[in-house]
């Protein structure tokens, strides 16, 4: 099984379809098909053991990507975004590397590494130049089409490794193919980096749906190119809908007719920002999707119906369920389990488990895999009674006061029903009582009062209980989020260790 | 058949890829199929020609075979005789 297969079919169907538009360049299947092809020649004359991209989004990443696959080779799109160290750390563990973008960093950080080094424009030459008279030939390899490291909050990152028949599980079993009409436009603004950046490149190539490449995420290019390439379809994380909704809002004007549908995913979404999009955008579709790295990106959604139906309800059960990331796919197995690995019954909180072809759950170090093939996602979650998940943050990020586990989002939630509150988080903080307690740092509203600690205590202890009442509060302007809109809790714990 | 095979029409121009195998001989427009196409293409057999769709998969009644038709043609996918269906893909919204 290879990757490659859904590139080449696009370019049998369509060899003259335009499947990508990228500063400024449209390219056809048949072209993008044909570099890529070319791209493995060179990977393969290379010698190399890697493809890593350093680079922003471009023409690149899709022929590096479907390249590299041909070759048997992994694809490693690596954070440029990284500090220096991380990224020499990440660059020796890929080494020797064909290694595209930005080449003067490479060789500053890992100069030893026996890279072949390739700019951008570099790789694409050679990869065009390759194309004719291209072997063609479908390298097996280690069976791994890529290896992505995760962000590795408390240790080195894991490498993360994705193989062809997970990549072409998910796609083969959520997309049809040639299913876009010719005038759909995928607007794709997510880094390389990220599992969403790779599965959108996949499933926009497989349903023939033109890709609309933004290098790298800005609200007002953002806004532009919807409007000029008359896009259909578009995937973002929250804050960069927050960051186009405040455009919008501040007078920047766009004509954003041609959008179908915006599927989000990849951080929490509030619930007032969703609000403020459904009624910004009411002919759009909303989709959340909710997926990891290791399972080869969505595993649960909360489609347009979803939506609609929750936003118009005044039933608190249903329209709670704006706040959840939908049902599970029909193509994969989820449970959610204790700390014993029992299963537990609807509304019960636990730790997600999946199970299904897409579901990788390996790394280069080890399979996080049970016996049975089930990945502990180490995400926490629960269930309701129609089947809709709610996640309840990391598994890891449980606050344990004196033997007694606290889920973070339970308390959050709470907070985040005062009215003066526009964002919380709960921590655990260090208790000599305790060993841990509570800690929690809250957005106040604009417009609002700061409500007193007394009152929040109060708030929490009559929804809740006195065990979750947070001994340590904090106000701050906002919170920290990383560029993919995940709220980055270890900052916030290490805030409350500081003082 | 180990997933990933690619196997090709005696009688048509279908080309599929095999995604879960089994021992199963396959057939296509009523001849088994092949690693490499004949030079001259066999007679389709009526009784076996209703033709392949591109991007369908195809599965027997067991659900122990499964097939990507990544070309089409004018034959019908088939094991021992008995003709292969095809495999709805679930109509989900777009999510990436």
């Amino acid at each position: 099984m290879n990757i490659f297969l859904l590139l080449q079919m696009a370019a049998d169907a369509g060899p003259d379809r335009v499947g990508l538009v990228c500063d400024g360049r449209r390219w056809t299947y048949g072209e993008l098909a044909a570099a890529a092809r070319g791209a493995a020649d060179v990977i393969t004359g290379a010698g190399c053991t890697h493809v890593a991209l350093l680079d922003e989004s471009s023409a690149a990443a899709p022929i590096a990507l479907f390249g590299a696959a041909l070759a048997g080779v992994p694809y490693v799109p690596l954070n440029y975004r990284l500090a220096d160290e991380d990224l020499g750390a990440l660059l020796a563990r890929v080494a020797p590397a064909c290694v595209i973008g930005d080449v003067a960093r490479a060789e500053r950080l890992n100069a030893d590494g026996g890279h072949k080094l390739f700019t951008r424009e570099a790789f694409l030459e050679a990869a065009e130049a390759a194309a004719e008279g291209a072997s063609g030939e479908e390298r097996e390899g280690e069976g791994i089409a890529a290896q992505i490291f995760t962000s590795g909050t408390t240790a080195a990152p894991k490498a993360a490794l994705l193989r062809h028949s997970n990549l072409l599980g998910y796609i083969l079993g959520t997309v049809d193919f040639m299913s876009a009409d010719e005038d759909d436009a995928q607007l794709v603004c997510v880094p390389p980096y990220h599992i969403a950046g790779i599965s959108a490149l996949m499933s926009s190539i497989y349903s023939m749906r033109r890709i609309v490449m933004l290098p790298a995420f800005e609200p007002d290019e953002w806004l532009r190119l919807a409007a000029d390439e008359k896009v259909s379809n578009a995937f973002v994380v929250p804050t960069m809908l927050a960051r186009i909704i405040e455009r919008m809002e501040a007078g920047v004007e766009a004509d954003l007719s041609s959008l179908q549908s915006i599927a989000y995913g990849g951080g929490r979404m509030p619930p007032e920002l969703i609000e403020r999009a459904l009624a910004l955008f009411p002919e759009t579709n909303f989709t959340n999707a909710y997926g990891l790295t290791e399972t080869s990106s969505t595993i649960a959604l909360l489609g347009p119906e979803d939506h609609r139906t929750a936003f118009a309800s005044s039933d608190p059960a249903v329209r709670a369920r704006l706040g959840s990331v939908g049902r599970p796919l029909p193509t994969i197995e989820l449970e959610i389990r204790d700390e014993d690995g029992k299963v537990l019954p609807a509304g019960e909180r636990g730790e997600i488990y999946v199970r299904g072809e897409q579901v990788s759950g390996e790394y280069r170090e080890r399979s996080a895999l049970d016996a049975e093939g089930w990945f502990p996602t180490r995400d926490a979650g629960w269930l309701d009674a129609d089947g809709y998940l709610f996640l309840a943050g990391r598994a890891d990020d449980v606050i344990v006061r004196g033997g007694e586990n606290i889920s973070p989002g339970e308390i959050e939630d709470v907070l985040d029903s005062h009215p003066a509150i526009a964002e919380s988080v709960a921590v655990g903080v260090p208790s000599v009582e305790w060993g841990e307690a509570v800690g929690i740092a809250v957005v106040i509203r604009p417009g609002h009062e700061r409500p007193s600690d007394d009152e929040l205590k109060a708030l929490i202890k009559d929804r809740l209980r006195s065990s979750r009442v947070p001994e340590r509060i904090a106000v701050v302007d906002e919170l920290p989020y990383n560029e993919m809109g995940k709220l980055l809790r270890r900052q916030v714990r290490a805030m409350f260790q500081d003082s | 058949m180990k997933p990933g095979t690619k196997l090709k029409s005696a009688v048509c121009d279908t080309e599929v890829m095999v995604i879960r195998g089994s021992d199963a001989s396959v057939e296509c427009g009523g001849a088994p199929m092949v690693d490499e196409k004949p030079a001259e293409p066999g007679a389709l057999d009526d009784a076996f020609a209703e033709g392949t769709a591109m991007g369908k998969r195809y599965v027997d009644e067991a659900g122990s075979v499964e097939l990507l038709c990544v070309k089409a043609g004018k034959g019908s996918l088939a094991i021992d005789g008995v003709i292969l269906k095809t495999k709805d893909a679930k109509s989900l919204p777009s999510s990436d």
